[in-house]
């Protein structure tokens, strides 16, 4: 009981915290109006270029998009600790350390979530792109575990900025890479093979062919399998970064650099 | 010569600065490669090869942007951090004087990101490098970043009664990319949206270089991203004094 109360209560503590700097003066600019702008560039390059139909870069961009809430908000979440230090208190509380980091994913999820579904709204309605409303409800379970899958990889940066101070850099190199490997702009078939397999390896990539798969009539069913990798992939990066921000942890105990900011 | 010198040390300071900053360093070498290579396999995909160059331009011109942008906002922003920026109101120089060289350093910078993607396309690519007028580029190219430095400064001068600059300059960097069209033709864009392109010194700015490396007119485009660049620097003088006086007379300087 007491780690589904930290896990909830302590998520949420954390997430509203966070929106001690992520006003909404920040937020509208930096999560609802960009995504819509990125969509417009990749749609007007992808006109100049001929290679692709606008809808293609509404669905690649909106969830590629997603990942600056999910890696920058995450990596944040758990690096501001530091900053404000506060890591030392929470570190030292004997709360389980798997509710105490994983809470704190769960709003960042449910944030990306949003985010994505609104850029592909708002994308779609710019480029006269409708979704039906099946779409729609065959895109929500998509849309999450895309962005499930994608927080893990903002966990694993969350734990490096447990003994780095740039990672906001980090992140933004990150986002940068999947801008590129996850097929967002340019389909993996046109990247050359290390690149697309580099691509499969990465948080969003089956998860924006799934959904361009069903928003062009594709069941779930038929997507099952890139939905299944995705999940997959987003597991590997959760365990890897909570193992990471274990590890960090003790390291950070033993050389005494917890709050080395 | 005063105002000579106040240009030529904040010059070489902020360069100083900027150099130390990985993040600024991020935004004007990494980012623009990263784009820049979306763009080339953009391209290739769709079978239009032989614009690499001018993708490669394009994406160089963004980083100037992004840098000129993020220089802009963050250099109001970071000398509030610091509590310097009531030092600057405070002396006796007009304060777009004292930020003059921070945003010329900004601009400079950005040149960063347009050899980054020139130099990344002719390694990763082979994209040519040939340059039709190339005594012409290299005309354009500090006419350009001067320009987009001299937009730099009136966009500052509207941050410092803004509190969250940062979040306006990101807003800010999609837009003129798009509008400037800075990879692509504007003339794919709604007709409404000419007038805007206009008023960019991006827009004019790489027209000037793209017609330098690729053929076509230079000297109007050239003209025009000179004549921006004067009305910003005179704009932002009046602007700066204007929203100096208001922030001060909201007492909101120092707001972090």
């Amino acid at each position: 009981m007491n780690s589904l109360r930290v896990f909830f209560v302590g998520g949420l503590i954390s997430y509203r915290a966070l929106f001690g700097w992520l006003t909404p003066a920040v937020y509208i600019p930096a999560l609802i109006l960009t995504p819509i702008f990125q969509i417009l560039l990749f749609a007007y390059i992808g006109r100049a270029a001929g290679s692709q139909g606008d809808e293609f870069y509404v669905i690649g961009n909106a969830i590629q998009y997603a990942s600056v809430p999910c890696i920058f908000v995450m990596s944040q979440t758990i690096a501001d600790e530091r900053f404000f230090q506060t890591l030392g208190p929470i570190l030292i509380s004997p709360a389980h350390r798997v509710p105490l980091f994983l809470g704190r994913a769960l709003p960042v999820i449910v944030n990306a979530l949003f985010v994505a579904a609104f850029a592909l709204f708002a994308g779609g309605l710019i480029l006269s792109i409708t979704f039906s409303a099946t779409s729609w409800l065959r895109l929500v379970p998509v849309l999450a575990v895309a962005m499930f899958s994608c927080t893990g990889l903002g966990l694993i940066t969350g734990a490096i900025g447990l003994r780095i101070r740039e990672t906001a850099v980090l992140s933004n190199v990150l986002v940068g890479l999947l801008l590129i490997f996850c097929g967002a702009n340019v389909a993996l078939a046109s990247l050359p093979h290390w690149m697309a397999e580099i691509g499969r390896a990465l948080p969003l990539t089956h998860a924006i062919a799934a959904a361009r798969a069903v928003t062009n009539g594709g069941t779930l069913g038929q997507v099952q399998g890139l939905l299944g990798k995705e999940a997959a992939l987003g597991i590997v990066y959760t365990v890897a970064g909570f193992g990471l921000i274990r590890f960090m942890e003790r390291q950070s105990r033993l050389h005494a650099t917890l709050e080395r900011v | 010569m005063s105002a000579l010198r106040i240009v030529w040390s904040g010059f070489r300071t902020n360069l100083k600065m900027l150099g130390t900053s990985s993040f600024f360093l991020l935004t004007s070498t990494v980012q623009p490669v990263i784009f820049a290579t979306v763009a080339f396999y953009m391209f290739r995909s769709g079978g239009r090869s032989g614009t690499l160059l001018y993708a490669a331009l394009g994406a160089g011109m963004m980083g100037v942007w992004s840098t000129t942008l993020f220089g802009s906002g963050g250099m109001i922003q970071w000398q509030r951090w610091q509590g310097t920026l009531e030092i600057g109101v405070a002396s006796p120089p007009s304060l777009a004087l004292v930020y003059l060289p921070f945003s010329l350093a900004n601009a400079f910078t950005g040149m960063y990101a347009l050899a980054a993607t020139l130099v990344w396309g002719r390694l990763v690519f082979g994209v040519p490098l040939h340059f039709v007028h190339p005594w012409l580029f290299l005309l354009a190219l500090p006419a350009t970043v001067v320009s987009l430095g001299l937009m730099g400064l009136v966009l500052a001068s509207t941050f410092v009664l803004y509190r969250y600059a940062n979040a306006m300059s990101n807003l800010l960097e999609y837009p003129v990319w798009i509008a400037s069209g800075l990879i692509f033709s504007t003339s794919i864009l709604p007709g409404w949206t000419r007038p805007v392109s206009w008023v960019l010194p991006p827009y004019w700015g790489i027209l000037a270089l793209r017609h330098a490396a690729l053929g076509g007119g230079v000297w109007g485009p050239l003209a025009a991203v000179l004549g921006l660049g004067l009305a910003s620097i005179v704009v932002s003088f009046f602007t700066f004094r204007w929203f100096e006086h208001l922030s001060r007379a909201r007492a909101t300087l120092a707001l972090t």
